[in-house]
């Protein structure tokens, strides 16, 4: 069986969102926490519903929608939706309210909409899609089992044109709660720079970003999603792509270009670096979390890049860290981790 | 792809009891699980009943040998997750592929409550510590790290759906050939998060719960955990215990009506119930006991018993809702009724329905109202509904 890429639509800190260009415009922010550029909701949602939603039930259906549409497909197979911390923004409504109002005269709203399903629900809803519906809620992979769920249906052959996709909202309170917890770095930094202010600490970002699924061949396919393979706490992370490489039957020369989740991070990109010499010293490499900012779901960007990058046949100058001579990539690695405990690496094969 | 996925470990706790023969012996008392509010610092306390773990946190942290300050959430699915693994009693374990799906729906919030007190007084204020569990996936992390899970782990949250889509989930990672081994089930604990969301919409009974009552006024919460060991062939038989029975059918559908309100014709629930009769190649005759989602509003009743209707009639399998026991325990209730689908499979029992005694005007049956023993229990279809239209139906049948 194999899995395709029909589609991808990604609402990010770039213009990425029905561009006609392919990152050839970027935007450059100063700061620790990058925003994400709105698209125009009233295209894809009732005006009526979205002056209730939350910015990341907004974005999500909106993501979706153009997925949809790109895909030319009006009914999806099944939705599948990731995020680590879910609907950030009413949940702490609600929290607030509760604190503040000491439990009384609570408004149900922010409730209702807090639940870590909503964004796939109310997909489910907009399209009266009865099909298979579930969110992965599992940290900085949370977007990768979600894809791993689609893998599976579709090796089941239980449904066909799933979409799947990530979505993460930052908020102030989360933002300054995480700041607290050391995530980020203690001084502004341009986003452009990131990659070359290696020290303590990344930028926060957010974005949703969904992908149309199919194991059926065509012309109109992104990118073909090879293999998918999630590692918590690996005891070694060269040996396990190695392994990977080799269920392929591939060798590290084969792969055209690995792009990776460095954020700027001291000890984050540490990992990266150690895999690079060992496995890939002389690579063409591409790097994403300048343009997106680190969230638990930012590697649902990084496919949208790679995904593009293949279907393109060029890779963008500004991700691209190290390069190579007329380089138009067949075959792509994307490796992730979230803070060194969780691994993704991704195979994907242009069409 | 069709091989069969066997049930071998079983683990649960909950407001009737804090592991198996507990549960069966407060079933078969009749003794419902419900109460004052005594751990839950709210204002509630004393007006809303809930079915709170006997167990304090001290007491759960002596139990489990998890840290300090560890989420209530963290605590329960501890004791049922360990639980089900001696229950499996998997000889070398360490050399199958092992998951852990684990579901809940609001992570450490038991925790995050409290920080968040201090730190909207002064947002530079309140103890991290408090803040470590708030994911969903952190309460899934912890638990694997202490049974030594590490091949896949993973958290869904579906709302009150989301531990039956982890057992679901569990049974295709076997089929899929990606693991041997799968803990699957969910945990929840009480908060005042859920608590007062729940009050504001209404939907809380403030006497215990009447789950399919003609004059139901709604939900106690409750909270909780339940886990169950799934097995692929091969492994069922390298042990030496007889498997408890298999997963045979299941399905995810969405109602796609209202992100809380359920369909006046049950749509979700009618597709859920079919769709895993299908998966199982099962009539509904087939069907000796129906474990009812029944959380006793009256939206959620009258929908799942038209589409009962629609699925059934004119055939009727005794069904109940154990939620008059246990109470709604949300993300945990798929996980723990699966424990129960189980058992009543195991000792050939049907649980009563509490505090039951009118039927539902326009619905041609009622559920059973006493503890049956001796009963022909061979499939048992175990509903579970929940917000965004998340609708899954599970079917256990003998192996």
């Amino acid at each position: 069986m194999k899995v395709y890429i029909r589609s991808a639509a990604s609402i990010s800190a770039q213009k990425t969102f029905k561009q006609a260009g392919f990152l050839n415009e970027v935007i450059e922010y100063t700061g620790t926490r990058l925003p994400v550029i709105e698209p125009d909701f009233k295209e894809y949602i009732d005006p009526k519903l979205i002056r209730r939603m939350s910015h990341v039930i907004k974005r999500g259906v909106a993501a979706a929608s153009e997925c949809l549409k790109e895909a030319e497909v009006d009914m999806p197979g099944a939705i599948i939706t990731g995020t680590a911390f879910g609907c950030m923004e009413d949940t702490i409504t609600f929290l607030t309210r509760i604190v503040e109002g000491n439990e009384e005269m609570l408004p149900p709203t922010a409730f209702i909409q807090s639940t870590h399903n909503t964004v796939a629900a109310q997909i489910a809803l907009m399209l009266k899609c009865h099909a298979y519906n579930n969110t992965f809620v599992h940290k900085g992979v949370s977007f990768e089992h979600a894809l791993l769920d689609a893998i599976m249906l579709l090796n089941e052959q239980e449904a066909d044109n799933i979409l799947v996709g990530g979505t993460e909202e930052m908020v102030d309170t989360s933002f300054k709660v995480l700041t607290r917890l050391g995530l980020y770095k203690r001084w502004p930094v341009s986003n452009l720079a990131l990659m070359q202010t290696v020290s303590a600490g990344t930028i926060g970002g957010e974005g949703a970003a969904f992908f149309l699924l199919s194991d059926k061949a065509d012309p109109a396919n992104l990118a073909e999603l090879s293999a998918l393979k999630i590692l918590f706490k690996p005891e070694n992370i060269e040996q396990s792509i190695i392994a990977l490489l080799k269920a392929h039957d591939l060798q590290p020369v084969d792969i055209d270009l690995l792009i990776t989740g460095k954020n700027g991070d001291t000890r984050n990109d540490a990992i990266y670096q150690q895999v690079i010499s060992a496995i890939f010293p002389e690579h063409p490499i591409a790097n994403y979390k300048h343009l997106c900012g680190e969230y638990p779901v930012a590697n649902s960007f990084g496919l949208w890049l790679a995904a593009n990058i293949l279907k393109n046949g060029s890779v963008p100058e500004v991700v691209l860290q190290r390069a190579a001579p007329n380089l138009k990539p067949k075959k792509i690695l994307l490796y992730n981790h979230y803070q060194n405990k969780y691994h993704s690496l991704m195979l994907l094969d242009a069409v | 792809m069709s091989s069969a996925v066997y049930i071998v470990g079983l683990g649960v706790i909950s407001s009737i009891g804090n592991n198996v023969e507990e549960h069966m012996a407060a079933f078969e008392r009749e003794e419902a699980g419900m109460g004052e509010i005594s751990k839950l610092d709210t204002i509630h306390k004393g007006e809303l009943p809930v079915a709170e773990v006997k167990l304090t946190n001290d007491e759960l942290i002596a139990l489990t040998g998890l840290p300090e300050n560890s989420s209530r959430t963290s605590l329960l699915s501890s004791v049922a997750a360990k639980q089900a693994l001696d229950d499996a009693a998997i000889p070398a374990l360490e050399q199958l592929r092992v998951g852990f799906v684990s579901a809940n729906t609001v992570g450490g919030m038991d925790q995050s409550e409290d920080f968040f007190v201090d730190f909207l007084a002064d947002n530079n204020k309140g103890k991290l510590r408090h803040v470590h569990e708030h994911e969903c996936g952190s309460i899934t992390e912890i638990v694997a790290s202490q049974l030594g899970i590490h091949d896949i782990v993973t958290t869904i949250s579906t709302a009150c759906s989301s531990s039956a889509n982890a057992i679901f989930h569990g049974a295709r990672l076997i089929k899929n050939d990606l693991a041997d081994v799968v803990i699957a089930g969910g945990a929840d604990s009480l908060t005042k998060f859920t608590l007062n969301g729940f009050n504001t919409l209404m939907i809380l009974d403030k006497e215990f719960c009447k789950p399919f009552d003609e004059n139901r006024a709604g939900l106690n919460l409750g909270e909780g955990a339940g886990y169950l060991v799934l097995v692929s062939e091969r492994v069922k038989h390298s042990l030496k215990k007889e498997a408890y029975c298999i997963l045979s059918g299941y399905n995810n559908s969405n109602d796609a009506f209202h992100q809380t309100a359920s369909s006046p014709d049950g749509t979700g629930s009618f597709m859920a119930m079919k769709g895993a009769l299908a998966k199982a190649g099962l009539q509904p005759a087939d069907i000796s006991y129906i474990n009812l989602h029944g959380t006793g509003t009256p939206n959620n009743d009258s929908a799942e018993g038209t589409a009962i209707k629609r699925v059934f009639d004119p055939y009727y399998p005794p069904m109940s809702s154990t939620k008059s026991y246990t109470g709604h325990t949300l993300g945990a209730s798929g996980g723990i009724e699966a424990v129960f689908s189980v058992m009543a499979i195991k000792n050939q029992i049907i649980y009563p329905n509490l505090r039951f005694s009118t039927p539902i005007s326009d619905l041609p049956f009622a559920p059973v109202t006493s503890f049956l023993k001796d009963q022909p229990v061979k499939h048992v279809l175990s509903n579970s509904f929940g917000f965004g239209g998340n609708c899954t139906s599970l079917i256990f049948s003998v192996a």
